[in-house]
């Protein structure tokens, strides 16, 4: 299949909240106004600046920290693009929250059995061939559907047409190695203020970590091998002290080194 | 006659801390972390992760380090050491287990680590690392049981195993030391530059080295004080000397990691987390090894305990700033730990001195028996 993606023109944003409404009844979530993203609402309209609108939901990363993080490996980018989370897996350590560069996943803090909720994209109405319930839900086509590689040729066609229009940036394109979410804008990204005003580098961020994690085989193996070398000659060098001390007499040519021993030792005594 | 009321107040202390920790048990088990903590969305990770966790693996790190230079070393001096600071790990790690109950959010899946495998996750090698590492510590350990109870056929046993045990006791520890720093190279955006370095996981494994060291000295001296048992001085000199070396390498690599990365003035802002990071270098590293290189302190009980306490307190400011502080500025959110967290926490580190006074009561934790000594149990209990 191919990778599916959304695209988010913040200049047609008009704060209507529909795919706010649409997103909530698909998940029977609590028909609330909510400001910021959390265990109800998988998705929000902020008003960031003055008559502009920025619609927040998970990116679906190309490279997800989150698929990475996970100890239990609860979370997995599908072959069409969401990343998804298997809440029987989760063992509620919060180390995607704590990871996540967009700060998405956000959890049930007051219940017993708590689970990380976050936009699964609609993966299930995508497999069957449909789009999710905010881009349908969408009346000014702030929001669209479709394959990644196509938006990114609309995105681009549509800066290149109206330049004064837009800033030359498709967030998502690049950052932390790309999302399946884009946004185009006619404000620099900076100005919406977090997460679009830091600065993520183009490198996805598992491979900072990799860069660690993949020297663990090498510190098991050569640790393995020089301990286990330093054992053998310690120890053989007691079983040599000790063979020379016991036999002065019938080994009578190692009488020499036996008194290096011996003056060794009391070195290390003072 | 002076220890009477001594005791009587700790156990008052002991009491209250028991019935707050009972208290809040129940409550964060009956209504979920929201109800103890001040964890929010912007915050996931508080107190119980950053110091229950993260700083409790690293204070537990004695137990490798003597491993390494009793078994592999064979420097038999330190034999006498060896028992304690295995028994410091074997209970150190398994707080960390405890703590790891009350912070996940699903704790009774706590086991899925064992089926559900993510090799590209630091958190999951650091928890396969920890389990093993807690079995090796409790075989180790088990020695010391078997001993006490006389069980001789099951201590040969342990002691075939002894060598191969250590060693891959002393390769776990370098792994998950190393890799509580390397759960924190996925944050380069989010952790303030003067903690954010790609040597993270160098700078975690030696000031783990350092305040294992540390925690030995420090446990030793409240042993002799409370249970009349510790260790010798001149052993504790020693490694305080290694010490200095050690803390020595951390801040040259330290000074080096900042300069190379062009970060090194932000030390002198005024910044809350450069005063911050200031303050834990000095406590951590820069006044224990001051103290250490002034021959009268480094000789005297005194001056090792004050020494050993500053690196742990340096130690335990280091991991809560990392895990903590140093992401307040991009979380948009303030964090300081509820009063549940800190006396939940608090319980915890009870327990494990309880536990440690018990066992090093009734365990033959602090002799080194000899070998035609045919009945080491009853001279512990003599003393």
């Amino acid at each position: 299949m191919a990778k599916m993606g959304i695209l988010i023109d913040i200049t047609k944003c008009i704060g209507c909240k529909a795919c706010e409404k649409a997103c909530k009844m698909r998940n029977d979530q609590p028909l609330t106004l909510d400001e910021h993203l959390s265990a109800n609402a998988y998705t929000v309209v902020q008003e960031r600046l003055p008559n502009t609108y920025v619609r927040r939901m998970c990116m679906h990363c190309e490279n997800p920290t989150c698929v990475s993080v996970c100890p239990v490996g609860a979370f997995t980018k599908t072959a069409a693009g969401p990343v998804v989370y298997d809440k029987y897996k989760c063992i509620g350590c919060r180390y995607c929250m704590y990871s996540c560069p967009f700060s998405v996943p956000k959890y049930q803090w007051n219940k017993v059995v708590p689970y990380v909720q976050k936009c699964y994209m609609c993966a299930d109405r995508i497999e069957e061939g449909s789009e999710p319930a905010c881009t349908a839900a969408c009346p000014t086509g702030a929001s669209i559907f479709g394959e990644r590689d196509k938006l990114i040729e609309e995105a681009q066609k549509r800066i290149k047409d109206n330049p004064d229009r837009y800033v030359d940036h498709i967030y998502g394109l690049h950052e932390v190695g790309g999302t399946s979410i884009l946004y185009i804008s006619n404000v620099e990204f900076e100005q919406f203020k977090a997460p679009f005003n830091i600065a993520l580098p183009d490198k996805p961020l598992p491979m900072y970590t990799w860069a660690a994690l993949e020297k663990v085989p090498t510190i098991v193996v050569v640790g393995g091998v020089v301990l286990t070398g330093i054992w053998w000659i310690t120890s053989r060098r007691g079983e040599v002290e000790k063979f020379e001390a016991g036999s002065k007499q019938e080994h009578w040519w190692r009488f020499g080194k036996k008194q290096e021993g011996v003056k060794e030792k009391k070195e290390d005594k003072q | 006659m002076v220890r009477i009321p001594k005791i009587t107040f700790w156990r008052i202390i002991i009491a209250v801390i028991m019935v707050l920790g009972i208290y809040y048990t129940v409550i964060r088990y009956t209504q979920g972390l929201g109800a103890v903590t001040n964890l929010s969305d912007q915050y996931p990770w508080g107190l119980w992760v950053a110091f229950d966790v993260i700083t409790g693996v690293g204070l537990a790190a004695g137990g490798f380090l003597i491993a390494l230079t009793v078994y592999i070393f064979r420097i038999d001096n330190y034999k006498p050491i060896l028992r304690p600071a295995i028994l410091t790990g074997f209970l150190g790690y398994t707080l960390v287990a405890v703590g790891l109950l009350y912070d996940l959010g699903k704790w009774f899946d706590i086991w899925h680590a064992i089926i559900f495998w993510n090799p590209r996750s630091v958190m999951f090698e650091v928890a396969w690392c920890v389990m093993l590492y807690l079995t090796v510590l409790a075989l180790e350990f088990s020695t010391v049981v078997f001993e006490g109870l006389k069980w001789k056929r099951l201590n040969q046993l342990i002691h075939m195993l002894i060598i191969p045990l250590a060693i891959f006791g002393v390769i776990l520890s370098t792994l998950h030391q190393s890799s509580l720093g390397s759960l924190f190279l996925i944050v380069p955006a989010k952790l303030y530059t003067l903690w954010y370095s790609p040597l993270l996981p160098l700078f975690f494994f030696i000031s783990a080295v350092s305040v294992g060291f540390a925690m030995v000295t420090f446990e030793s001296f409240l042993s002799r004080r409370f249970l009349g048992k510790g260790i010798e001085l001149n052993l504790l000199n020693g490694l305080a000397r290694v010490n200095v070396l050690v803390m020595i390498f951390y801040l040259t690599i330290k000074i080096w990691d900042l300069a190379g990365r062009g970060v090194l003035g932000d030390v002198l802002s005024t910044r809350f987390e450069s005063i911050m990071f200031d303050i834990e270098t000095l406590v951590q590293v820069i006044i224990p090894l001051v103290l250490l290189l002034i021959p009268a302190v480094r000789t005297s009980t005194k001056g090792l305990f004050v020494s050993s306490l500053f690196v742990i307190v340096g130690f335990i400011m280091n991991r809560l700033d990392v895990a903590i502080t140093g992401i307040e500025a991009s979380s948009g959110a303030h964090y300081f730990p509820a009063f549940g967290e800190i006396a939940i926490s608090i319980f915890i580190v009870t327990i494990g001195f309880l536990a440690f006074a018990f066992l090093a009561k009734h365990f033959p934790v602090f002799i080194e028996p000899k070998e035609n000594e045919e009945e080491p149990v009853e001279i512990v209990h003599d003393i």
